[in-house]
């Protein structure tokens, strides 16, 4: 075939939908950088000096990157994904090394004026690997072996990129969770996992004699209604109340030790135990301010006040979401939420249809990396989640993370494309 | 593919509900709370507003103050206020901050501390008056004191240091003012005295309000929707006053180390052409920030600076009334120009002259010498003629007599804190003595002006204006024109016939032009002034030194009174002041320079 044949080949198999919403939300995300970013001293929109300026060209070679994936190979992706996530690998340690230090994370790598952050490359090469292993179709999820392998093929990187002081981005790979979930992962650990978040809130809350108190009388109830299986159940009710009361006292331990402190006042802002309107809780006062004081209707194009004025932090790249607040109003933020949802769906919809195990899992990888994107970074601006410095896909400024969003995007709508063959 | 493969495929692909499941409560619950604060809640629309939009009053210029040949009396000058809102304040670095304004953190927390409590989301002052080069340093700091920012006022200055009583002064506003009228707002200048008082609402003008955008670095992006929102301000209008500055400085001259006053008038108007009283204080003093240390040390300055004589002291009249007893008993019937009373000198009872006369003197010889028991004749016989056998009753027609030419009573006009003086009721007497204890002789001291009778010096140039005008007068007042407009005031006739004063304006003509007159050393060249001298027995020290006179005798255009307290003999001080006063008024210059001289360099304090 000839490489321009297969150029139209494989654009004429792309989904539709998808390449839609990827160029709508990139172009949102352009024209809202330039109204966060709009001062009336520069005209240019193409002025290389501001944010809007350059990320036109991220687009633009974001735009170059997807053709070329479409022109590589489909196989390319299952082949090399284990080269791929050893090379990520090393790059990570690396960067722990000769990183250079930006705002007080050490996760960028710099050669000349090239600067490269692989920490969001990690995602796309962890969820290459991850359909690679438990794509083989000699595997079963339910090995044990398999399962824990899995376990450590995301752990990694995530211990990796903590390591280097890049929280949310570390605290992204949870998501997983979700892929482990659709592929067989025992339901009861999604569970376990919502309930401890709900007990390390509530530990954070209430004090821990009350909060055991009442799961011991919450487990008791249930108990009185189970009476009939006895046995087992007593036995499981017993460990259940021991082993949260552990959980509720050693909160206070994670809490104090492990994370530093301003994670610590941001959880606390969060949950009203402080009130710091000029730290940890600025960003959100004003971000929510900028969305709140929308409307319905938005305050128009360009008319945005607190976003316009400043007010709002980091409003081009993490609170990039409340430009969008602000000027488009109610109607604008559920257009965005919409088109995510969305996005996500189809993502799945997509998958289900694979033949290829590895097209699915890693479609699934794709899906809940964006929905832990949006759902992180829309709940922090809104006041619903601690500030965690992650961006919104395609939407917020910066080169890395909208190639990142590309690649991760468009390996799979290539590997879509190639549905109908074994890749 | 092997059968197990796609068994789990089918298997846990219903799971997928279960994660779209999750996509959808995540997202829903993210609209309904962005929901929320969008159309539900106002809270985050007025943060926004408060946020970004800021109120600034546009202060329009106070009416300035001009003489009455448009001389500027009080003038404005810029000046710059720091104002705080301090909810928006962040990230402070006060240690710089109070270095550029040159307080201490003391006093920077003091006034945090006052604009707090005054309101966290409002302004209000921090700092006033800021001078220019401290201003100059600000602005370009400014970006670094978010919640902070710069507002124009305006100041008073006075670029002649004269008639600081009655110009007054200009104040911030109290809780007391901003609570009588709720135009005021605090940090809001008032006229706190004087005529800045009396016509405040005239010279303030009205306040305009402009709404403008700020960004987070406190820096004006432009106007709230094009200044739709905004309101105009009025400027104040101007005052023309009557005085003249160059009498006015020759006033305060004359009267500098002494204790005392000069009021001197336009008798055909009623227009104030000076107001003196000393000792008295520079106005520009009490202006700005140095206002307060000011004013506690004038107020405590023993010689009292801030009391004004011209208008709140009040003396016995003495000699100068015997005038007034002249015209009301020729107006009575009681005496005619011809009528005589003997005079044995020293040794006359129940009053005793201190001059040297032949005897007995006819009225017009009687004023020139200031005879004391020829007026205490004219004063009996004044209340046997009224009274009829009820001294109540005639003394009661005395006394409207009395007041019809403007004493015992503060005159309507913008002439603040004036002392009634007090001319006694029958009442107070029948009180005082019983209904039938009193008579003629028991009051005898009302003959020659003193005893109970109290005046100011204000009244006292009333007076010779009643004398001059033949009659009537006009309210005394300082301002005559506001924006242009001249200010009307009415015309008070008084009970006595025009022809009675002739005959008392002539025995004024002679203290000045008679041999024996006793303001014969001080004639004016060319000018026929009519005066009357006055010494007022003083328990607490020397005697107070009075005169009051008018020139030319024919319309006449000053009437004049000059008090100089402890002082000795009328004529010795107040009587070449005075004469000096009219020179200067009526020929434009004074030619009597080792008078003028003499008259400046004494010292009575």
């Amino acid at each position: 075939m000839k490489s321009r044949d297969r150029f139209t080949t494989s654009f004429a198999q792309a989904d539709r939908m998808l390449l839609w919403i990827y160029f709508i939300l990139t172009l949102v995300g352009w024209f809202n950088i330039y109204s966060a970013v709009y001062d009336e001293t520069h005209h240019s929109i193409f002025d290389m000096q501001v944010n809007y300026g350059r990320q036109l060209v991220w687009i633009i070679t974001a735009y170059v990157l997807l053709a070329i994936i479409m022109l590589t190979d489909a196989k390319f992706f299952s082949t090399f994904a284990y080269i791929i996530y050893f090379a990520t690998l090393a790059l990570l340690v690396a960067v722990i090394f000769v990183g250079k230090e930006v705002s007080g994370s050490k996760s960028w790598i710099q050669y000349g004026a090239f600067q490269l952050q692989p920490a969001e490359f990690a995602k796309l090469s962890t969820s290459l690997a991850l359909a690679a292993w438990l794509g083989n179709i000699k595997r079963r999820f339910e090995d044990f072996s398999t399962q824990w392998v899995a376990y450590l093929m995301v752990g990694v990187p995530a211990v990796l990129i903590l390591a280097q002081k890049e929280t949310g981005s570390a605290l992204l790979f949870a998501s997983f969770v979700l892929v482990f979930y659709r592929e067989g992962m025992s339901g009861l650990i999604l569970i376990l996992g919502m309930v401890s978040v709900a007990l390390f809130v509530l530990a954070l809350l209430i004090d821990k004699y009350i909060l055991i108190g009442l799961i011991g009388s919450a487990l008791l109830v249930v108990g009185y209604h189970l009476r009939s299986k006895r046995k087992k159940v007593t036995l499981w009710l017993v460990a259940t109340f021991f082993v949260s009361s552990a959980f509720v006292f050693s909160v206070d331990y994670v809490f104090e030790n492990i994370l530093q402190p301003h994670q610590k006042t941001r959880i606390n802002v969060l949950l009203g135990k402080e009130v710091d309107l000029k730290g940890a809780g600025y960003n959100v006062h004003q971000s929510m301010i900028a969305i709140g004081s929308g409307g319905f209707w938005g305050k128009g194009y360009m008319k945005g006040t607190q976003t316009k004025y400043n007010y709002v932090p980091e409003q081009s790249t993490d609170f990039i979401f409340c430009t969008i607040g602000e000027e488009w109003g109610f109607v604008g933020s559920l257009i965005i939420i919409a088109l995510y949802v969305v996005l996500i769906f189809r993502l799945m919809q997509l998958a289900e249809r694979q033949r290829s195990v590895f097209s699915r899992i890693y479609g699934y990888c794709v899906a809940a990396i964006f929905f832990a994107h949006m759902a992180i970074n829309i709940g922090m601006t809104i006041g619903l989640l601690p500030v965690i410095g992650i961006p919104l896909p395609f939407l917020s400024y910066g080169g890395s993370s909208l190639w990142a969003f590309t690649l991760l995007l468009f390996v799979f709508v290539k590997l879509d494309s190639h549905r109908h063959e074994l890749v | 593919m092997p059968a197990t493969h796609s068994f789990q495929q089918r298997k846990h692909s219903q799971r997928r509900y279960v994660i779209s499941g999750i996509v959808v409560v995540v997202a829903a619950i993210y609209v309904l709370k962005i929901f929320i604060m969008q159309v539900v809640s106002d809270k985050y629309k007025m943060l926004s507003d408060s946020n970004v939009r800021r109120v600034v009053t546009i202060y329009p210029a106070r009416g300035l103050i001009f003489d009455r040949k448009g001389r500027k009396l009080v003038a404005n000058e810029e000046a710059y206020d720091l104002m705080v809102i301090p909810r928006q304040v962040k990230n402070l670095d006060t240690a710089e901050l109070c270095r550029l304004l040159e307080i201490d953190r003391r006093t920077f927390e003091v006034r945090m501390k006052k604009a707090k409590d005054f309101s966290r989301y409002k302004a209000s002052p921090f700092i006033e008056q800021i001078d220019k080069k401290t201003y100059g340093f600000l602005q370009e700091k400014m970006y670094k004191f978010s919640g902070f920012f710069v507002q124009n006022r305006t100041l008073r200055k006075y670029p002649y240091p004269v008639a600081a009583h009655t110009l007054g002064y200009v104040g911030e506003v109290n809780p007391t003012e901003m609570a009588v009228d709720p135009y005021y707002k605090m940090g809001d200048y008032i006229g706190k005295s004087g005529i800045e008082k009396f016509y405040e609402p005239v010279l303030r003008g009205i306040k305009g309000e402009k709404i403008v955008l700020v960004d987070v670095f406190n820096r004006e992006k432009g106007s709230f929707e094009n200044g739709k929102y905004d309101k105009p301000q009025k400027p104040g209008l101007d005052l023309e006053t009557s005085l003249d500055l160059d009498l006015q400085l020759l006033g305060e001259k004359l009267l500098q180390n002494k204790r005392g006053s000069i009021v001197a008038i336009e008798p055909s108007t009623g227009e104030i052409l000076a107001i003196v009283s000393s000792p008295s204080y520079d106005p520009n003093l009490l202006v700005g920030r140095v206002r307060g240390v000011n004013f506690n040390k004038l107020s405590q300055d023993p010689l009292k600076p801030l009391f004004n004589r011209a208008t709140q002291a009040t003396y016995s009249p003495g000699s100068t009334f015997k005038l007034i007893n002249a015209l009301v008993g020729l107006q009575t019937g009681a005496i005619t120009r011809d009528s005589r009373f003997s005079c044995q000198g020293k040794s006359s009872v129940p009053i005793a002259c201190s001059h040297s006369h032949y005897s007995p003197l006819e009225l017009i010889g009687a004023i020139e010498q200031s005879c004391n028991p020829y007026f205490w004749g004219v004063f009996r016989t004044t209340l046997q003629k009224t009274s009829e056998g009820n001294i109540h009753k005639g003394y009661d027609i005395w006394r409207n007599h009395v007041m019809s030419m403007g004493f015992g009573q503060t005159f309507e006009t913008d002439i603040p804190n004036q002392a009634r003086g007090n001319i006694p009721s029958g009442n107070y007497y029948d009180r005082y003595f019983g209904v039938k204890g009193w008579n003629s002789l028991t009051i005898r001291s009302l003959a020659i002006g003193q005893g109970e009778i109290l005046v100011t010096p204000l009244q006292l140039a009333n007076q010779a204006v009643v004398i001059a005008n033949r009659g009537f007068y006009y309210p005394p007042h300082v301002v005559r024109k506001i924006n242009g407009v001249p200010t009307k005031y009415p015309r008070k006739q008084s009970t006595i016939d025009p022809k009675h004063f002739d005959t008392v304006i002539e025995g004024m003509y002679e203290v000045f032009q008679g041999a024996s007159g006793t303001a014969r050393w001080y004639r004016l060249e060319g000018i026929d002034a009519c005066g009357k001298t006055g010494t007022v027995q003083n328990p607490h020290g020397k005697d107070h030194s009075l005169f009051i006179a008018f020139a030319p005798a024919q319309n006449p255009t000053i009437a004049i009174a000059v008090v100089v307290e402890n002082a000795g003999f009328g004529a010795t001080w107040a009587v070449p002041i005075a004469s000096l006063m009219m020179e200067q008024y009526l020929t434009g210059k004074v030619t009597r320079t080792d008078l003028l001289e003499r008259m400046t360099n004494a010292n009575l304090l």
